[in-house]
């Protein structure tokens, strides 16, 4: 077992791991921050998706130790001060960008990560970006519209289709 | 996956030694070790992280005009930073997804070497050189087959240089589900000649297609491929697409990379 502390949501956290803790266990199981969803655990879904100094990445195919010392940020983080949903979490709700809900932290992290590095995508640039996250409800369509909605543009032409 | 002992040394000197263990394998990005791992495909006793290395990270140019990347450099800092290589940028680039390329780095898509992946057409096409912690190995001696390479167990990718060439693409026909190349082929255009290397497609992993390096060398357009016939023996078979399929691909893929070439 091993020692490692980061920062996880703007507080300092610390715990013991093994080697082959993953970053997605240490967080739902040494955490209890359950929100960042395991979903095929084959770094294939995109439900795990975290930021790690400001990147995307797949927690469930990364260690913790590799997270030792890092600043890393996860669903139950996006929420604004006081508790009211975020831009891009309020944009999936008013568009409906869920189904059952279970690939939403991946593709709200994920859609952080995007408008962050490109501040008003096009419609293609955000479902390449989204190659990585797997919705099996196949809600893309209102996930996308989501996504644009949240960077100040105009939906009202896109369908839902 | 199975239990093993983490280490994460700072230096290329400290990976060094404690590779020097038996059973110890080193991990880069780990966006194919991990998944090994789970499957207990591999059973390492100890495993050596390269991503604490400061002096294996980063995009920069050598006094010859090759780029030079870090061994532990992610794909996506290669997208954003090797603006001097249009067509290495493009190909690291599109390599998995976003999250895959800000943890999956240069130097454990070499060492792995899987038959489908990108960066092996990047390091052969480009003629590039593969630095280690003991030797420097050129691109042509470096691939040995499916999963194979010329490094000895142990030894660490620290960097990799790539030639500038004129002008080059890589052109991937994408396997949808794993996002490897089901047939990816890149085009480099030098001022002594065209480099053509093709992954994905061979069960022999990347090669380079040198009846199309000399018609292209003779004259750079997709024309010049015209009379080339692509055989598909040898070629990878499986269930996303036949080898025949894949030798077709290979070619057109070979084409379509010439005309983006820039």
């Amino acid at each position: 077992m091993a020692q490692v502390s980061m920062t996880v949501n703007g507080k300092t956290v610390s715990g013991e791991v093994e080697g082959r803790t993953l970053l997605a266990e240490f967080l739902r199981e040494g955490l209890n921050l359950t929100g960042t969803h395991i979903g095929c655990d084959t770094s294939q879904c995109g439900a795990c998706v975290v930021h790690v100094n400001g990147e995307a990445v797949k927690s469930c195919t990364m260690f913790a130790m590799e997270a030792d010392g890092a600043d890393v940020g996860t669903i139950e983080g996006q929420a604004n001060a006081d508790g009211s949903l975020n831009v891009i979490q309020q944009a999936f709700q008013d568009h409906h960008g869920l189904q059952c809900g279970f690939c939403t932290p991946g593709m709200v992290m994920s859609a952080a990560a995007l408008l962050k590095e490109n501040p008003k995508p096009s419609e293609a640039e955000v479902r390449t970006y989204l190659e990585g996250n797997i919705c099996r409800c196949t809600g893309y369509h209102n996930i996308v519209k989501a996504i644009m909605a949240a960077s100040g543009q105009d939906v009202s032409a896109i369908a839902a289709e | 996956m199975y239990e093993f002992e983490m280490t994460r040394p700072t230096t290329i000197a400290d990976a060094a030694k404690a590779l020097g263990d038996e059973d110890a394998q080193a991990l880069g990005g780990g966006q194919t070790l991990i998944p090994t791992l789970k499957q207990r495909l591999a059973m390492p006793s100890a495993l050596v992280s390269l991503g604490a290395i400061p002096e294996m990270k980063g995009v920069c140019m050598s006094d010859a005009g090759e780029v030079c990347v870090g061994g532990a450099t992610p794909h996506a800092v290669v997208a954003a930073e090797a603006t001097a290589y249009p067509g290495l940028a493009g190909l690291a680039a599109h390599i998995g997804d976003p999250a895959v390329r800000n943890r999956g780095t240069v130097g454990g898509s070499l060492a792995n070497n899987d038959p489908s992946a990108c960066y092996p057409a990047a390091a052969l096409a480009s003629g590039a050189t593969i630095v280690t912690n003991t030797r420097e190995i050129a691109a042509d001696d470096y691939f040995q087959g499916m999963f194979s390479t010329a490094l000895e167990d142990g030894e660490i990718i620290t960097e990799v240089r790539f030639p500038v060439p004129e002008v080059s693409h890589y052109e991937k026909f994408v396997q949808p589900a794993s996002r490897f190349a089901l047939v990816g082929v890149m085009v480099a255009k030098f001022a002594d000649g065209v480099r053509v290397a093709v992954t994905g497609a061979s069960e022999d992993g990347v090669y380079r297609w040198t009846e199309a390096e000399a018609a292209l060398s003779a004259s750079f357009s997709a024309d010049a491929l015209a009379d080339l016939a692509v055989s598909g023996d040898g070629m990878i078979s499986d269930l996303h697409g036949s080898g025949d399929y894949r030798a077709h691909l290979v070619k057109v893929m070979t084409g379509r990379a010439v005309a983006k070439a820039a």
